[in-house]
């Protein structure tokens, strides 16, 4: 719509823009503060410029820990996306089926994030846990506490369970607004299953897919809590994903210096990537005149 | 090309239909022919859609059967039927260019590369968008993108019929009339079977050879433009077509006197045995001012001029007459008398046109 | 679509299969004893038993940290509500200096990891007496919360004719009037998806409820945590803590289960 320039209108964003700055500007002001400073203790800093910065940045404990996490975000993307999209296929159009398969599926995303983690470490588990103890019935030596692949894809099995529903559930928004004038014209056109999701479900699915993708991708690049919960970062620090290291070097060992500048360039690489996306996006909305 | 035959054809959709009132399309026999440009007209809710689709098998009829030539197609599925459907709103392949587009249904049935291109070019240069194959087809204004959504329905030689549904909904006025007709002029090219539907009587009459007009659920006359005008079949018909509609007086009949209100008119021909509701009708057109004093006492109302001619609206114990004059004709101010031409006047008995000499 | 082959409804089921059964074996925890859990390997409880549950409805330093989940998720969603209505309001109507620019800034905090602000939020919120209180925890969400909350209500906002606004206005409708008798509940179903996300990411949070609480306002997802660390496992109990915070998302899916197709595409599909 046509929207007239109205310069009060900064009013209407005033409790926004202070309720944000405040719980946001403030506290980065602090860690900007840390980053740049250096202390022997005793509440008495000095300067230190870049050197905090220089040394995450070639810390090997860092540049492991940002691997790791590259790697898990891709994995993540590369299972949750096609899978929710072919969940989202697959789900009735409407009806009472399609509501329970909503609400079903819908419970993971609602689960406290410690309690996926309970939920996962326990089914794992040779002992207690369904999982574990099946596939020992089945001969395998599964054990995630000590052996680090196990626990990766333990790791990976537990985000794909809690939030491929997310993807699912923009993907299925976006199959729903398709008119069905195209199927019918697909039809008549005779075209292939494979055709219809290329060229009619597909694009029409881009705007929310683009969302989904985003989302997934700063979540599980922020991963904390659900790892945490299931293997603690271990074994050894194979599972130590990009906040759990810096948690552990703010909060654990209270090195706020490092600890402080690893959050700036943290941020700064989801905040570029972020861009990114959302450029994309908002490039996409215009191309199609909304 | 075929001749498509409707035999017995009804369709609800509810479940267990109980009454007439359950069926969306009422039991019809109808052929259309081979070649013919049909327009099927109604208002909304009255069923076309609903023919449509039945014809184009994205709906199973409740009951009854569809023939193409002789051929049952009532089970088989939309692709079998070698059909083209073009709806109200574009429907393209956005990511495709619009040679893409024209190809698709044709790469879909393995044809030959070569074949495809020479058809989808013959194509482009009949819709007039033969110097933008190469674009995409996203970017297209509405106008074009329907172009392109006829073109893929016209892209295959052996399509036994092409149904239109309200294609020009969202074409601008000047473009509709362009289209209009580039649409007969392919109708006379090719030939195809042609099946139009629309509420917009003007795009009915011009478009078709046949018009076939439909009222909840069921065809009520099927005929040419002129038939549709002269000799309406049903008061629903001679409401619809023309602008203003058919005057409709509820009237007492008795041999060829009509007496409405006390008044006699003479008919044109004799009636008798006429049962239910009785009215006759008469186009505006064949409605004059009386000269003479004799006619229809009424109180004018007012005189429009819409260009062409005048519109005279007059009261009559309530009820609107309303008569076509020529241009530029003379109202005396005291005129209060209208006649009728006695050879035009129609009776109808419960809303069916009833045919000189007895019930219909 | 008529007809359609066995592979949606095979694949769903397989699906629902696989994100209910970890599901399942909770509940299935939850009624066993502890004893029986480590002792024999079970499908299904052999020997029923709700004591697990009453251990937490009856045990204070248990149910308080529901209790405190509940006051602070619930403190959150309105603050956000309330002051994202205005801002959206102003971002889908008017123009003014700078606000794609804020509204891009307002999204960055969406994507700020929780690990950065845990120390910075402990120090401020210590710093102004506001440690282990309700208001701190919800106020800490406002974080990521608000610009969510900004970003679903512009979008359904944007649906809304501005001539309503204007038609409004001309019936001689003050601003606030107008804003609540008639806006308001046309975007209605706008908020109730805002208030389901504001409490999903609210109620579902660890980190920041955790670095903010001790004893006075402990979330639940905190007292869970503090009793893995504990020695001594008390797996029961823990199952049963687990159980009862689904059922709050249970319910809220249940109640918003219409609108939960249309809500996550955030009203802009």
């Amino acid at each position: 719509m046509d929207k007239p320039l109205n310069n009060k209108a900064w009013f209407m964003v005033l409790p926004v823009l202070l309720l944000v700055a405040f719980s946001a500007v403030v506290p980065l002001m602090t860690v900007v503060n840390y980053s740049v400073q250096d202390t022997f203790g005793n509440n008495e800093f000095f300067w230190n410029g870049i050197g905090w910065f220089e040394e995450v940045l070639a810390s090997d404990r860092i540049r492991a820990a940002l691997g790791r996490q590259v790697l898990f975000s891709a994995i993540i993307l590369a299972i949750e996306v096609p899978l929710g999209i072919l969940v989202a296929l697959s789900m009735p159009k409407k009806g009472f089926w399609a509501s329970v398969c909503l609400v079903l599926m819908a419970l993971p995303l609602l689960i406290p994030w410690n309690v996926v983690g309970t939920i996962w470490q326990v089914f794992g588990r040779v002992d207690i846990g369904l999982l574990g103890h099946t596939l020992a019935a089945l001969g395998i030596d599964y054990n995630y506490t000590q052996n680090a692949v196990h626990a990766w894809i333990t790791v990976i099995v537990m985000d794909v369970w809690h939030w491929t529903s997310l993807v699912a559930l923009l993907a299925y928004a976006g199959l729903q607004s398709i008119p069905d004038a195209y199927y019918q014209a697909a039809k008549i056109d005779q075209a292939s299953r494979g055709s219809v999701f290329r060229y009619i479900e597909l694009p029409k699915m881009q705007g929310v897919l683009l969302i989904a993708i985003l989302l997934r991708f700063m979540d599980s690049f922020m991963i904390y809590t659900e790892p945490f919960v299931v293997t603690g970062g271990g074994p050894g620090n194979s599972t130590t994903f990009l906040s759990i290291d810096l948690v552990k070097q703010a909060i654990g060992q209270f090195d706020l210096g490092p600890a402080a500048a690893f959050s700036l360039i943290y941020f700064m690489v989801i905040l570029l990537i972020c861009w990114v996306f959302f450029t994309v996006m908002t490039n996409l909305d215009k191309r199609d005149g909304v | 090309m075929a001749r498509i035959t409707l035999s017995n054809l009804a369709h609800s959709y509810l479940a267990t239909p109980a009454s007439p009132a359950d069926y969306a399309l009422r039991t019809m026999d109808h052929v259309w022919d081979d070649g013919g440009a049909y327009a099927l007209l109604g208002p909304s809710g009255c069923g076309k859609t609903t023919l449509l689709n039945l014809i184009s098998g994205l709906l199973h009829p409740s009951e009854g059967r569809i023939l193409f030539g002789d051929r049952d197609v009532t089970d088989a599925p939309t692709a079998a039927r070698n059909i083209a459907q073009v709806f109200q709103f574009p429907v393209v392949y956005d990511t495709m260019t619009v040679r893409q587009n024209l190809a698709f249904p044709l790469k879909n049935r393995g044809a030959d590369p070569a074949y495809i291109k020479t058809r989808v070019e013959a194509i482009a240069a009949m819709i007039g968008m033969g110097d933008r194959l190469d674009t995409k087809a996203r970017g297209l204004t509405a106008d074009a993108k329907q172009k392109i959504s006829l073109g893929r329905g016209m892209v295959r030689e052996d399509v036994n019929a092409i149904l239109f549904d309200e294609p020009l909904t969202v074409i601008d006025p000047h473009m509709k009339w362009e289209l209009r007709t580039q649409l007969k002029a392919l109708h006379q090219q090719f030939r195809h079977t042609m099946i139009y539907v629309t509420h917009d009587q003007t795009e009915a009459l011009t478009f078709a050879d046949k018009v076939v007009v439909m009222y909840d659920g069921a065809v009520v006359q099927m005929g040419t433009p002129a038939e549709l005008f002269e000799r309406p079949a049903h008061t629903f018909v001679g409401y619809f077509i023309g602008s203003p509609g058919m005057n409709l007086l509820a009237a007492h009949v008795d041999g060829a006197v009509a007496t409405v209100e006390g008044v006699q008119l003479p008919l044109g021909a004799g009636y008798s045995g006429l049962k239910g509701k009785i009215e006759i009708g008469i186009r505006p057109e064949f409605v004059r001012l009386s000269a003479d004093g004799t006619g229809l006492p009424v109180k004018l109302r007012r005189v429009e001029d819409v260009g062409r001619h005048r519109i005279l609206r007059a009261d009559f114990f309530g009820r609107e007459i309303n008569a076509v004059l020529e241009e530029g004709a003379e109202v005396p101010a005291d005129a209060n008398r209208l006649s009728f031409d006695p050879a035009r006047i129609n009776v109808y008995a419960d809303d069916w046109l009833v045919v000189a000499g007895g019930a219909p | 679509m008529n007809r359609r082959s066995l592979s949606g409804p095979i694949i769903m089921t397989v699906y629902l299969l696989f994100l209910m059964l970890p599901i399942y074996w909770l509940i299935n925890m939850s009624l066993k004893t502890n004893n029986e859990i480590l002792g024999t390997f079970s499908l299904y409880p052999q020997k029923l038993t709700l004591d697990n549950f009453r251990t937490i409805l009856t045990d204070p330093s248990w149910y308080n940290g529901y209790i405190n989940s509940m006051i602070y998720v619930a403190m959150n969603t309105v603050i956000s509500i309330v002051v994202a209505l205005p801002a959206a309001y102003a971002f889908s109507r008017y123009r003014f200096m700078g606000d794609k620019h804020l509204f891009f800034w307002l999204l960055t905090n969406r994507m700020a990891p929780p690990a950065v602000f845990a120390l910075p939020f402990f120090q401020l919120y210590s710093s102004i007496g506001l440690f282990d209180t309700h208001i701190a925890v919800a106020l800490a969400h406002c974080l990521f919360n608000v610009p969510l909350a900004v970003w679903i209500l512009e979008g359904f906002m944007r649906g809304v004719p501005k001539e309503i606004d204007e038609t409004a206005y001309i019936d001689g409708y003050s601003f606030p009037r107008f804003f609540l008798r008639i806006f308001v509940p046309l975007i209605a179903s706008g908020i109730g998806v805002t208030a389901f996300f504001c409490f999903m990411f609210s109620w579902v949070e660890l980190l920041l409820s955790r670095t903010l609480t001790a004893v006075n306002a402990k979330s639940i997802a905190a007292t869970m945590t503090r009793t893995v660390s504990a020695s001594g496992m008390d797996w029961g109990v823990l199952a049963a803590a687990g159980v009862l915070t689904i059922v709050p998302g249970a319910l809220v899916i249940y109640f918003v289960r219409n609108y939960i197709a249309k809500g996550f595409a955030l009203g802009r599909v």
